[in-house]
Order: C-alpha cells, then sequence, then structure tokens
C-alpha cells in the first residue's frame, strides 16, 4: 500500500513524462523547420518547401499531443500539490501565468496560420509564421524551465507570516542563473531530439530507396543540427550543469555519482550498481580523479560524498537517480559519436551509401527521447526529498483533502487515456512516413 | 490591487466563456445542425483555427489566478479534485477529436471523432456551468482553508449539498443551453445553407428556453447565495451589469428577427458577459465562499499573493494583453467571412 505522497508523485511523474515526450520534439522541430523555411526562401528552391510541409504535418499531430497532455500539468499544481501551491504560488505563479500569456497566445494563433495558411500569407508570411510558432514554443520552455528553476534554487523571495512565499525580484526570478544554464542544456536536448527524428526518418527512406531527394536533405540538416546540438549538450552546458550541482546541490551530486565516501582526487564511475544498504558501489567501472577534475578543475580536490550528509537529506530513490543520470551521459556520449562520425562521412560525401551508419542513425530514433527523459529523471530525483530545494520538504506541499484512493483513481483514468493517445500518435505518424514527402498531405 | 487583479481575472474568465463557449455549443449542436460529411466539415472548420486559441484563455485565467491568489488556486483546485480532473479528460478528448478528425477519410473514423467532439463539448458546458454553480453557492472549507465535497449527494433541497446538486445541475443546464444559443448564432455567423438555416433555426427556438433559464436561475440564485442581491442593494450601480444581460438577451431577439448573424451574436456575447459580470460582482470581495462558516470564506484579501508580486505582474499583464489583442485580431481577420461548402480544408 503506497502513501498518499508516493501516488502524488506518481501522478504527477506519470502525466509529465508522457507530456514532455511531445514538446520535446515540438521545440526540436520548431527550430529545424525555420531552417529548411529559411533555406527556401534563400535558394528559392520549392524542394525545400515541400520538405517543410512533410515536416509541418508532423509537427502539427505532435503539438496537438503536447497541448492535450500539457493541460493538466497546470492544474495538477493546485489539485495534487495545493499546499505547495499556496506558499508558493506568488513565485510560480509568475513565470506559469507568463507562459499562458506570452507563449500560448502566441503559438495557438500561429499554428493555425502556419499549418493552413502557407497559399494565404505567402513564402515571406509563412516563414514568419513558422518562425513565431518556433520563438512561442521556446518561450514556452524558458518559462517552465524558470519555475523548476526555482525550486531546485530558490532566488528572489522572502517569507511571509504565514509561511507565504513572496516573490522580491521579478528579474531575479526571471533570470536565475540555474534557469539560464537548465535551459540551454534542455533545449540543446530538444534540438537532439528533433535532428535524430529527421535523420532516422530520412536514413529510412534511403535504406527503402524512397523520396531519396528529400531523404538527404532530412539526412543533411538532421546530422548538422544534431553534430552542434550533441556537443553543446556536453560543453559548456552539462558541464556548467553539474559544477551547479557541486555548488548548490553537493548531497545530489554525490547521490547521481553513487559516491558514499567523501574524496581527494574522486574517480567517476562508468557503470556500477549502488547499494545503498550497505553504503557502496558494486562492481565498478572507474576514471580515476575525474569526477575531481571535472567539478573542480583540480584532480586532487576533495569531493563530498554521501557520507558528508545527513542521511534525512539524501535524495530518497538513490539508485533511481543514479542510473538515469548514467542513462543520460552514457547516451549522450553514444549520439555525439554517432553523429560526428555522421558528419565526417557527410562531409566526405559517403554518408548517404553507406549502409552501416544509415541503419545507425535510424536505429538511434528512440534514443533521444529516453535521455531527455531521463535527464529530468535526474533533475527531479536530484531535488529530493525537498519539493523546493532547502525551503519545504516535498512530503509538506501534497493536498491536504485528496485521499490516495482519489489519485489512484485519476492516475489510473490517465494511464488509460495516454494509451489510447500513444496508439493513434504512432499510427498516424507512421502514416505520415508512410505516405512521404511531395505529394499534398492533408493537414488536420 | 487585489481588487484589480479580481477584476482582471473576471475579465478573463469572462473572455473563455465568450470565446470557448461558442466552440463549446458549436460541438453541442454539431451532430444536430450538421447531415453528412460536406456539412460536418463547415462545422469543423467553422471553429478549427480558432479553438484553440479560445481555449488559451482557460489556461491563461488560470494561470494569472495562480499567481494573484494563490490561496484560492489551492483551496478550489484541490477541492475539487475529481470534477475538475473529469473536465481535464474531456478537454483532451474534445481537442484530440477536433484535430485528429481531418486525419483520415473513413466514415467510421469521423462518425467517431464527431460523436466524441459532440459529446465532450456538451457535458463541458455543464461541468463548468456547474462549476461555476459551486463557487456562487459556496463549498464545505475548513479553517485552514481547504474542503472536500461529494461529487453528487440525493440532489434534494437542503443543505446536504454535492458537486453536482439540485443547484448546481440546473446551473450546468443554464450554462448548456446559454451555449447552445452562443454557439448555434457562431456557426450560423460562419457558416451558408443548410447548415447556415438549421443552426438560426435552432438559435431561434432555444432563445425562449434562455429566457425562462434566467428568470428562474436569478430567482434561485438570490435565494442560494443571498449575497448577490444584497451587494446589488448596497452598491445600486452595479445594476449596470443585469442590465447588460437583459439587454443582450432583447437584442438577440430583435436582431434574429431581422436576421442580423452578426449582431445576434453579438448580443449573445453581451448577454454572456452581463451573466458573469453580474454573478462576479454579487460575489466580491468573496472568491470563494465557504457554507461552514463564514469566517473561512476566501477573500480578495486573505487569498492574495504578496504586493510586489501583483504590482509587477500588472505590467507584464498588460504588455502581454496588448499583443494578444494583436494575434487575435490577426487571426479572426484571416478567417473573416463564412465557411463554403467544400471549400479546401488546407485554405481559409
Amino acid at each position: 500500500m503506497l502513501d498518499a505522497l508516493t501516488v502524488h508523485r506518481l501522478h504527477f511523474a506519470y502525466t509529465v513524462t508522457f507530456h514532455y515526450l511531445f514538446p520535446q520534439l515540438t521545440m526540436g522541430l520548431a527550430l529545424l523547420i525555420v531552417i529548411l523555411k529559411t533555406l527556401a526562401l534563400r535558394t528559392g528552391d520549392e524542394h525545400y518547401n515541400e520538405a517543410a510541409r512533410f515536416w509541418a504535418h508532423i509537427f502539427g499531430i505532435n503539438f496537438a499531443m503536447g497541448v492535450v497532455t500539457g493541460i493538466p500539468m497546470e492544474f495538477q499544481f493546485g489539485t495534487n500539490w495545493a499546499q505547495f501551491s499556496r506558499a508558493a504560488g506568488g513565485v510560480i505563479g509568475q513565470t506559469l501565468g507568463m507562459e499562458g500569456v506570452f507563449s500560448f497566445f502566441l503559438e495557438s494563433s500561429f499554428l493555425g496560420l502556419f499549418l493552413f495558411g502557407e497559399k494565404r500569407l505567402g513564402p515571406r508570411g509563412h516563414w514568419w509564421a513558422a518562425f513565431m510558432v518556433f520563438l512561442g514554443s521556446w518561450l514556452s520552455g524558458y518559462l517552465i524551465v524558470a519555475t523548476d528553476a526555482w525550486m531546485q534554487s530558490p532566488v528572489a523571495y522572502r517569507l511571509g507570516p504565514h509561511g507565504e512565499i513572496m516573490l522580491t525580484s521579478f528579474w531575479g526570478l526571471l533570470f536565475n542563473p540555474w534557469a539560464l544554464w537548465q535551459y540551454a542544456h534542455n533545449m540543446s536536448g530538444a534540438v537532439i531530439t528533433g535532428a535524430f527524428v529527421m535523420a532516422a526518418v530520412g536514413a529510412f527512406y534511403l535504406l527503402t530507396k524512397q523520396f531519396q531527394a528529400h531523404a538527404k536533405t532530412f539526412v543533411r540538416v538532421g546530422v548538422i543540427a544534431g553534430l552542434v546540438a550533441t556537443l553543446l549538450q556536453l560543453v559548456p552546458t552539462g558541464d556548467a550543469q553539474g559544477r551547479m550541482l557541486a555548488a548548490h546541490q553537493p548531497v545530489t551530486l554525490a547521490a547521481m555519482e553513487g559516491m558514499f565516501e567523501t574524496q581527494r582526487g574522486a574517480p567517476i564511475a562508468l557503470i556500477g550498481q549502488p547499494d545503498v544498504q550497505n553504503q557502496r558501489l558494486d562492481n565498478p567501472l572507474e576514471v580515476p580523479r575525474a569526477l575531481s577534475f571535472l567539478t573542480y578543475r583540480r584532480w586532487m580536490s576533495e569531493v563530498k560524498g554521501l557520507d558528508a550528509f545527513p542521511q534525512q537529506d539524501w535524495p530518497d530513490n538513490i539508485p533511481l537517480l543514479y542510473y538515469s543520470y548514467h542513462i543520460m551521459v552514457g547516451l549522450g556520449t553514444i549520439f555525439i559519436a554517432i553523429m560526428v562520425l555522421a558528419a565526417w562521412m557527410l562531409r566526405r560525401g559517403t554518408l548517404y551509401d553507406s549502409r552501416g551508419t544509415l541503419w545507425a542513425l535510424m536505429l538511434s530514433l528512440p534514443f533521444p527521447y529516453i535521455a531527455n527523459t531521463a535527464g529530468w529523471m535526474t533533475a527531479e530525483f536530484g531535488r529530493q526529498p525537498w519539493l523546493i530545494y532547502g525551503l519545504m520538504r516535498t512530503q509538506a506541499g501534497i493536498s491536504p483533502q485528496v485521499s490516495s484512493g482519489n489519485v489512484w483513481f485519476t492516475l489510473i483514468g490517465f494511464m488509460g487515456m495516454y494509451t489510447v493517445l500513444s496508439i493513434l500518435f504512432l499510427f498516424l505518424v507512421y502514416r505520415a512516413i508512410e505516405k512521404g514527402p511531395g505529394e499534398a498531405v492533408t493537414s488536420g | 490591487m487585489q481588487t484589480v487583479w479580481f477584476c482582471l481575472i473576471a475579465i478573463m474568465i469572462a473572455m473563455y466563456v465568450v470565446l470557448d463557449g461558442f466552440d463549446l455549443g458549436a460541438g453541442a449542436i454539431h451532430l444536430w445542425v450538421a447531415k453528412g460529411e460536406g456539412e460536418r466539415q463547415q462545422v469543423i472548420r467553422s471553429i478549427g483555427p480558432v479553438w484553440d486559441g479560445n481555449e488559451v484563455w482557460l489556461l491563461a485565467a488560470g494561470g494569472t489566478l495562480y499567481f494573484a491568489f494563490p490561496a484560492l488556486y489551492a483551496s478550489g483546485f484541490s477541492g475539487f479534485y475529481l470534477p475538475l480532473m473529469i473536465v481535464l479528460w474531456l478537454l483532451i478528448l474534445r481537442g484530440i477529436a477536433v484535430e485528429f478528425r481531418g486525419q483520415l477519410t473513413s466514415a467510421v473514423w469521423l462518425k467517431f471523432w464527431d460523436v466524441v467532439f459532440s459529446g465532450a463539448s456538451l457535458l463541458l458546458a455543464v461541468f463548468f456551468g456547474a462549476a461555476l454553480g459551486n463557487v456562487v453557492r459556496g463549498v464545505p472549507l475548513n479553517d485552514q482553508g481547504y474542503f472536500f465535497e461529494a461529487l453528487w449527494t440525493n440532489f434534494r433541497l437542503g443543505p446536504n449539498t454535492g458537486i453536482l446538486d439540485w443547484y448546481t445541475t440546473i446551473v450546468g443546464m443554464a450554462a448548456l443551453v446559454t451555449l447552445t444559443l452562443h454557439g448555434a448564432l457562431w456557426v450560423a455567423l460562419k457558416t451558408e445553407g443548410h447548415v447556415h438555416d438549421r443552426s438560426f433555426g435552432l438559435a431561434r427556438g432555444t432563445w425562449w428556453i434562455v429566457l425562462v433559464v434566467t428568470i428562474v436561475l436569478t430567482a434561485i440564485t438570490f435565494k442560494v447565495q443571498p449575497g448577490v442581491p444584497a451587494n446589488l442593494t448596497a452598491h445600486p450601480w452595479g445594476y449596470i451589469f443585469p442590465a447588460l444581460a437583459l439587454s443582450g438577451l432583447a437584442g438577440m431577439a430583435w436582431f434574429m428577427r431581422k436576421h442580423d448573424d452578426l449582431k445576434s451574436f453579438l448580443a449573445s456575447c453581451t448577454y454572456i458577459v452581463g451573466m458573469l459580470t453580474s454573478v462576479v460582482f454579487g460575489l466580491y470581495p468573496l472568491v470563494l465562499p465557504a457554507s461552514t462558516n463564514p469566517t473561512y470564506s476566501l477573500t480578495v484579501d486573505n487569498a492574495k499573493a504578496g504586493d510586489y508580486g501583483l504590482r509587477i505582474g500588472l505590467a507584464w499583464w498588460i504588455i502581454g494583453m496588448i499583443l494578444v489583442a494583436f494575434y487575435t485580431i490577426h487571426v479572426y481577420r484571416s478567417f473573416a467571412g463564412k465557411v463554403k461548402i467544400g471549400e479546401s480544408e488546407k485554405e481559409y
């Protein structure tokens, strides 16, 4: 029997994880579509417009999924986390409110024009509509990341007489240093998803010898964007996040690395299974002194292990946190390898005929989704046991009047509904890919 | 400052009801005014490019409520847990129905999504009405400002209230007929041929029901929430709001006789705004009345966020709304005029 807190957490985790499968492609693809539209404007080549139209169709389906699964997120702050909302609403309500007022209106207004208005708007107008959709989705991403960043590293607030948290600086909230790096890391993650999806579809067409002209464009744009984004994901954005963690959440860093003991010249574990009962890492495969260097830029500096912190402040699910983080980093490294190889072959002009590399590109399609999900799991498990880091425990944030039975009911409801949505989504996207670019595609 | 935000959120909610109201209403009458695929497409296309933007008003109002009155957001949303989740599911189904319907041309696919779209729209109208009914009647808040209320009780008169009880169900039904009329006038405005004629006929019939419902609803609301008439008596200038509603109601009758689709629709907007503002004016300064102990009620003063946040919020809110006005005008202008039969979905 799980307690109410766990069910509330499962409820949010399930709905937000499912939701974020869609915005990451929306944001990544939005940028790539703007690139395709720009190429079309510059070269005057209709081919790029056809490519953009094909992706716009998939973008539309994906966007609809993101919208309908996103609406429950805003409501859940109130329905499931009432005490948190009551205390912190005056701060994070700012960023969430701004998202509604600035991004959602922008996106919803221009999405219709972008999807259905190409003939009416003309080439420049249509480029502009695509750009506004891109802007809206990226702005929305920023405001959500800023919200999460405030929970990770609260700034610009003071406590009121009844424990309510009041905003003291609007710009401080908006330009929280944590938010800037987290946003950069998150967005290059989204571009990685978009780039891998585009390259994978292109590779699939090349391997099956269909739509070859478009396929080459997809692979080329996907690989170049993918190369840039996978590198940015590591340096500077991933690196900066790691050092921010060391400064603000050292206990989280220790748990992520599975490091139970404080050490000078700390190694980094590539593989290993954390054993929390016995406080050790089983079967480790380590790079000596690497963690000290990466964190403090000195090989022999001291890195604090979990033993340096009271156990009540440890993240409450260290194994899952450790694995999420290692899966993210491991996949990120593989992405760099794939994209460097593909880009090198692209430059030499052999990529389109290299079946092995095309297979690798095609089969890697699901992995950016896994890496992005694992990254967010790292952030959110890492924040535990705090809801607002150092300020409010997760236990203290739930809705007092909502029983775990009620939450189970709606969690099961969401699971059923999202299963149906997944099937519909895969079916419709499969049809779009099967139909391919070039012909008139009916948009919905 | 909190009163300013009270008014701004009331405006946003009114915008939501007026805008999403017509596409909910269009959904509710979809199966009845449009026969055959050509006509059904007319209805869908009459709301296709705008429904999503209309729904954003709900999200924007929710977000604004969150930062201006966090205690109200927390208490209301957690107290209405189950009904809100049901609303979310209906919103999901409805959104998917509109967006995915046009993806295939199979008759089974189209029929399925038509029924989902119409059913979800209909239920949403009732639920939103019931929600308003709950806020007006009050909820059993405890001294911490939270409440739990059963989804339904025995529907009898008396103190045994539920989220759905005799009063809130009547308000829900009233919302349904009001939005049916509103949606029918929108569809009449945006279409031609049989769909136009059927919608217009439906609107004329529904007007009489709305008239009866308005009288009944006013009477029982004054009984259920004596604060509303008391506020009106104390501040007689507030009668401007009921007068606005009545002028909308009369305007609809007048312009429907003259077959002026646009002015009839605008009169319906006026009616809805008038009714909502009357209620909101009647409740002020309460934002969620307590049925348990009046001192537990949430008011604009005890539910508000910090003053600095409210001041800075006003700055970005105004800038945001100016932008929204630009987008909205742009979209509705791009989409002006009637939806033609058989017009390609790709262009409008």
